[in-house]
């Protein structure tokens, strides 16, 4: 055993952040593929999960398993208990009012569909309008297309500039009277771009227009505050927070929750039920229909106390070093172009290559182990707006090392020899 | 990198750097899309078809170099050839990029051998199977988009 004072935490600039020590968490970060170590750098479609996550689950199921919410017997209790912890543990986290304020969804595309469907069909109608922007996921593109298809209501697209952020001016000037919800992506998943939502949502207020945040790529990376943003909505999803799939968040302020009609109907959302009238259940249970993932929140809960543990400024400084260490390799080879520049961005480098498809680079570096992810990365009218079909996205996490950037530059030099 | 030296190899490269029948072709009287949404390969073919030959062949597009090598080797190799014979030839090719045909098979399909390493990665047989999909769909007289997902 070595001890901590011996171990060179090289990889990072705070002195008391140890990435080597945090790397022992995650089990997987130990395999090799085709006989290579393993280096995972696609965080941004997931992230790998520390051990307090993966036992925390066993845990759950071994010792604890039962329904929620109903039953006088014991481990219904105890299930409850931990289930309803968790969702004060999201309400710590993002620092909401309430835990009354905190709906569990599958992730944030089913937070996003959730929103749509309640306050979207009850506040969008014929002529309407909801506001997006040019860098957003196709969760929260296609919801929204949805909604305004059946409202007769119009989507509205704020335009980015060629550094991949958005135009601060074109999004005001689009904001109107027919403006009835703003949603916006707190950071692309595709190009990196930090949107300054807080000015954004302050812009939107001003007319009175309410604002989702899709915040998938947001928890990660950075401290989030609700209140201090003063969003109405913010979605994000577990498993790209280190916690397991098919549980996210939808933070939602009261007063919306409140007036939204349900979303899905059956039981746990209900008060009481014949069949002339239902009563619906109190927040946030009204928007919980059916049993819910309550391993999945319970290991949420496990996967923020990991974060919060490391806190939110260590892993945005470590990933931070990683974003500016792999933009300088990665910008020093020959015929790579990064696309999406914003001088505000998180950990994630999109990029292309001179004569190499994106499609081929990530084959070739997935021969050395490294795994990137090559496609349209879900934001295809994201990719018509910076002309190409697809990139190559490279995407660090608070596990990843110098030494795995080295790796990636190493295996594209492999792409360069195949394709020279 | 000795799968990737089998999955790239040189008439690949070749093909894919230097595309044949990259055009147009304005004697065409059918032609087809095909589109792959995952990795965004999107290819048109454009065919001159003479009673069951095939007497044209020509495509455009972009995508990954297996998909464009495999459209391109794909149109010289088809040039000439009966619906029956390119019906063959589509079904020979499919076999091997799947890893359900034998050593001595694959010397039977000439240079469409070149892609027998597809079938180590089976992520990729979609990019390799997209122009003769797409060809298919044009002997079927199926005028629809093809995609291979």
């Amino acid at each position: 055993m070595s001890s901590l004072a011996e171990v060179t935490p090289n990889d990072s600039i705070d002195a008391a952040f140890d990435v080597h020590r945090i790397r022992e968490d995650f089990p997987i970060l130990r395999s090799t593929v085709r006989g290579k170590p393993l280096v995972y750098l696609d965080n941004a479609a997931t992230t790998q999960k520390p051990r307090q996550v993966i036992d925390r689950i066993v845990r759950y199921y071994s010792e604890e398993n039962s329904n929620v919410h109903r039953g006088v017997h014991f481990l219904s209790e105890v299930a409850t208990n931990h289930y309803e912890s968790a969702r004060k543990t999201v309400q710590r986290f993002l620092n909401a009012a309430s835990e009354r304020e905190i709906v569990f969804v599958k992730g944030t595309t089913e937070a996003v569909n959730l929103v749509a469907a309640t306050f979207g069909r009850a506040n969008v109608g014929p002529g309407d309008e909801v506001l997006i922007t040019a860098i957003e996921h196709h969760s929260n593109i296609v919801p929204w297309q949805m909604l305004c298809e059946e409202k007769g209501a119009k989507l509205r697209i704020a335009p980015a500039n060629d550094l991949g952020e958005v135009d601060i001016e074109g999004y005001r000037e689009l904001l109107n009277d027919r403006t009835k919800i703003a949603s916006i992506i707190h950071i692309s998943n595709a190009l990196g771009t930090i949107n300054p939502i807080k000015e954004m949502i302050m812009l939107a207020h001003d007319r009175g227009i309410p604002v989702m945040i899709d915040g998938a790529q947001g928890v990660p990376h950075g401290k989030v505050d609700v209140q201090d943003l003063d969003c109405d909505f913010y979605a994000f999803s577990g498993h790209k927070v280190y916690g397991p799939t098919g549980i996210g968040a939808l933070y939602a302020k009261e007063r919306f929750l409140e007036a939204m009609p349900p979303y899905q109907g059956g039981g746990d959302m209900i008060l009481s039920v014949t069949y002339e009238k239902t009563s619906y259940n109190a927040l946030p249970y009204k928007f919980e229909a059916g049993t819910p993932n309550i391993a999945g929140a319970i290991g949420l809960a496990a996967a923020l106390d990991y974060v919060s543990a490391i806190g939110a400024d260590t892993i945005t400084a470590h990933e931070n070093d990683l974003l500016v260490y792999g933009t300088d390799q990665l910008s020093a080879i020959d015929g790579l172009r990064i696309i999406g520049t914003s001088k505000n961005k998180a950990s994630v480098i999109s990029f292309v290559l001179d004569g190499a498809h994106p499609h081929d680079i990530g084959t070739i570096v997935d021969g050395e182990g490294v795994a990137i992810r090559t496609g349209h990365h879900c934001a295809q009218p994201l990719m018509l707006r910076f002309k190409v079909p697809a990139t190559a996205r490279a995407s660090f996490a608070i596990y990843n090392t110098r030494a795995e950037v080295d790796a990636l530059v190493a295996s594209i030099a492999k792409v360069v020899e195949v394709f020279a | 990198m000795s799968d990737l030296r089998e999955l790239y190899q040189q008439v690949i490269l070749d093909h894919n750097k230097n595309p044949r029948n990259f055009k147009k072709l304005e004697s065409a009287n059918r032609t087809a899309e095909g589109y792959n949404p995952l990795c965004g390969d999107h290819y048109t073919f454009f065919v001159e078809m003479d009673g069951d030959t095939i007497r044209d062949l020509g495509f455009q597009g972009a995508g990954c170099a297996i998909s464009k090598a495999s459209a391109s080797v794909m149109s010289s190799t088809l040039k000439g050839k009966t619906r029956d014979e390119a019906h063959a030839l589509f079904d020979g090719f499919h076999k091997m990029i799947k890893g359900e045909v034998k050593p001595d098979e694959i010397e039977n399909l000439g240079r469409l051998a070149a892609f027998s390493g597809v079938s180590e990665f089976p992520t990729r047989i979609k990019c390799a199977s997209l122009a003769w999909h797409t060809m298919n769909s044009v002997l079927n007289e199926d005028a629809s988009v093809v995609t291979t997902e």
